[in-house]
């Protein structure tokens, strides 16, 4: 497997939060992902940045082309320095929020997406890698 | 600051949401829309999310709890135009939007509204939104 | 391994046509690619493998100095696989020309038996390595065909039909795993947005087994249909399917499940404020005075 193709873009504030969704939107579009695949990476994104801003107290975001064989893949980190999440398995089941609303963003987004993998500890921050293949 | 405006037809609402939100911009439109019902006796709120590319969780729950606020404040609410992919994906993110009405069209979303044609059981109308 | 391109380079053409005329013998599908073509092929890898050969080593086939003979069987292994070449042969075009490359080693080298048996043994080496290129190449070509076609089936087996204006059937034939949700959905979605339609009847008849994952999946397909502003009704359930979600516990409680597709239309049709009534008077054809005048 390679990697195509990296950048990575700052998550500092709200407006940051739209320039990933843009920006993932057009890498997906160049990978001639369709419609709802697109809408389903841009949404997770969404999900994701946000969490890494609000919780996390802010971070990046790394995208990545992936190749492997014949298929080729979109692949997103999310890093903050946070103060991590203690429970992650608390943290995917759905509903599960520390704050107010519905807390559907981490469970929810793993759905929307092939591989998902997250490493979090208190103190340590919280790292989430998410992959959709075309 | 940008806001999103909230345009008045006899006692209906009308909001067109065309921008990419971020998160400010989504609670000022809640603001807004509250404070025009009260101050207009508005009974019905129709909001179109044709051009929305994207309803995240939070814009999700910003919708749901636009309609209880204005369902508080004695005006019903319906969203109109959810796009497909828009539709699938929130499927698979968890949310429902119960207490939320739908409608293809700002045609449909109104007969709604006016009570034109007999109400659509979508299972919403009488729930309490999920805190 | 200068030795093995240069006994390639000056036989060449002897070497091409013994090849061809091996070729012949066996399996040459005249039907699939013409002569003129075939030696064009054998005159191109021919020329690759002398190239190749000069610089690197004929066992490091995955090195650069082999990149132009491995792409070059590569495309023709997949084009074959396409035209319908079986497996065999396609990997017989580069196994057949052992027998020639070999005699004309042995003749060129008969006073050198070393030399000879180094050359010979790295001949066989080499196009070992290069036959299973292309049998790579052609599996994988084939693998593609059988995805696309997979795809082309999954399409083409959900159609969405319009009953009456703003009133759609999807009769679904088949399983319904979540690959095929996915499909179901978005043709499903996307002719509600076009056709302005407020009902989707989905009937079930077609579909063998209901258990809780196909129950997930039609659930889906309803939340998203609703999410828009448009209703659906599961008709088509069987008596053994009824058991079947009540025993499993399935909780279809916000779901309108109707047995028969007509008592579906005829819910859809009431709900959209139409009704169907029977004229007095005899109608002209048992079946144009059935209907109602559509109320638009």
């Amino acid at each position: 497997m390679s990697v195509l193709k990296r950048e990575s873009v700052p998550l500092k504030n709200s407006n940051d939060v739209v320039l990933a969704r843009q920006k993932v939107r057009q890498w997906a579009v160049e990978l001639l992902f369709s419609l709802v695949d697109q809408t389903k990476l841009v949404t997770a994104t969404s999900e994701l940045a946000r969490n890494a801003l609000d919780h996390g107290k802010g971070g990046d975001m790394t995208l990545e082309v992936l190749k492997e064989g014949a298929k080729s893949g979109l692949r997103l980190t999310f890093e903050d320095n946070g103060p991590g999440i203690p429970d992650i398995e608390m943290a995917l089941k759905d509903g599960f929020t520390t704050g107010s609303g519905m807390g559907l963003g981490l469970g929810g987004s793993k759905r929307l997406v092939h591989d998902f993998s997250i490493e979090s500890g208190v103190g340590k921050g919280t790292r989430i890698t998410i992959v959709r293949w075309r | 600051m940008e806001r999103i405006p909230v345009l008045r037809m006899g006692s209906l609402l009308l909001v067109t949401i065309q921008v990419d939100m971020h998160d400010k911009l989504a609670l000022q439109l809640q603001d807004d829309v509250t404070q025009r019902i009260s101050e207009w006796g508005s009974t019905g709120l129709l909001i179109d999310i044709s051009s929305l590319e994207i309803v995240d969780s939070f814009i999700g729950r910003m919708l749901a709890n636009i309609a209880a606020m204005s369902r508080v404040l004695g005006a019903e609410t319906v969203v109109v135009g959810m796009q497909p992919a828009v539709a699938i994906t929130l499927v698979e993110l968890g949310m429902s939007l119960p207490g939320v009405r739908t409608a293809l069209s700002v045609e449909a979303g109104m007969e709604l509204l006016y009570g034109a044609l007999p109400a659509l059981n979508s299972g919403s109308g009488d729930e309490r939104p999920e805190a | 391994m200068d030795q093995l391109a240069e006994i390639i380079s000056s036989n060449e053409d002897k070497i091409r046509a013994e090849w061809i005329r091996d070729m012949a013998k066996t399996v040459q599908r005249s039907d699939l690619i013409s002569k003129v073509e075939l030696d064009e092929q054998c005159r191109t890898l021919l020329a690759a493998v002398v190239s190749a050969v000069k610089t690197s080593e004929p066992t490091e086939i995955s090195s650069d100095g082999w990149t132009e003979t491995r792409e070059f069987l590569q495309s023709i292994a997949a084009s074959r696989a396409r035209q319908g070449f079986s497996l065999v042969e396609v990997a017989t075009f580069v196994l057949s020309l052992k027998r020639p490359l070999f005699s004309v080693i042995q003749k060129t080298l008969a006073s050198d038996q070393p030399k000879m048996s180094d050359a010979l043994w790295a001949a066989t080496e080499l196009l070992d390595r290069l036959a299973l290129v292309t049998t790579e190449a052609h599996m994988t070509a084939k693998e593609e065909m059988i995805l696309r076609q997979q795809q082309e089936i999954l399409e083409l087996s959900t159609p969405v039909v319009k009953l009456w204006d703003g009133i759609l059937a999807l009769p679904i034939i088949g399983t319904l795993d979540s690959a095929r949700t996915q499909v179901v959905m978005e043709n499903l979605l996307q002719t509600v947005v076009a056709t302005n339609s407020k009902f989707a009847i989905i009937d079930i008849t077609g579909v063998p087994t209901v258990d809780t994952l196909v129950a997930q999946h039609l659930l889906k397909t309803i939340t998203a249909a609703r999410l828009m502003g448009a209703e659906c009704i599961i008709s088509g359930v069987r008596p053994q399917i009824a058991q079947t979600i009540v025993h499993l516990g399935i909780n279809l409680e916000d779901v309108i499940t109707k047995a028969k597709l007509s008592d579906a239309f005829a819910l859809a049709l009431s709900r959209s404020g139409r009704t169907v009534t029977r004229l007095a008077t005899a109608p002209v054809s048992p079946i144009s005075g059935l209907f109602a005048k559509r109320e638009e």
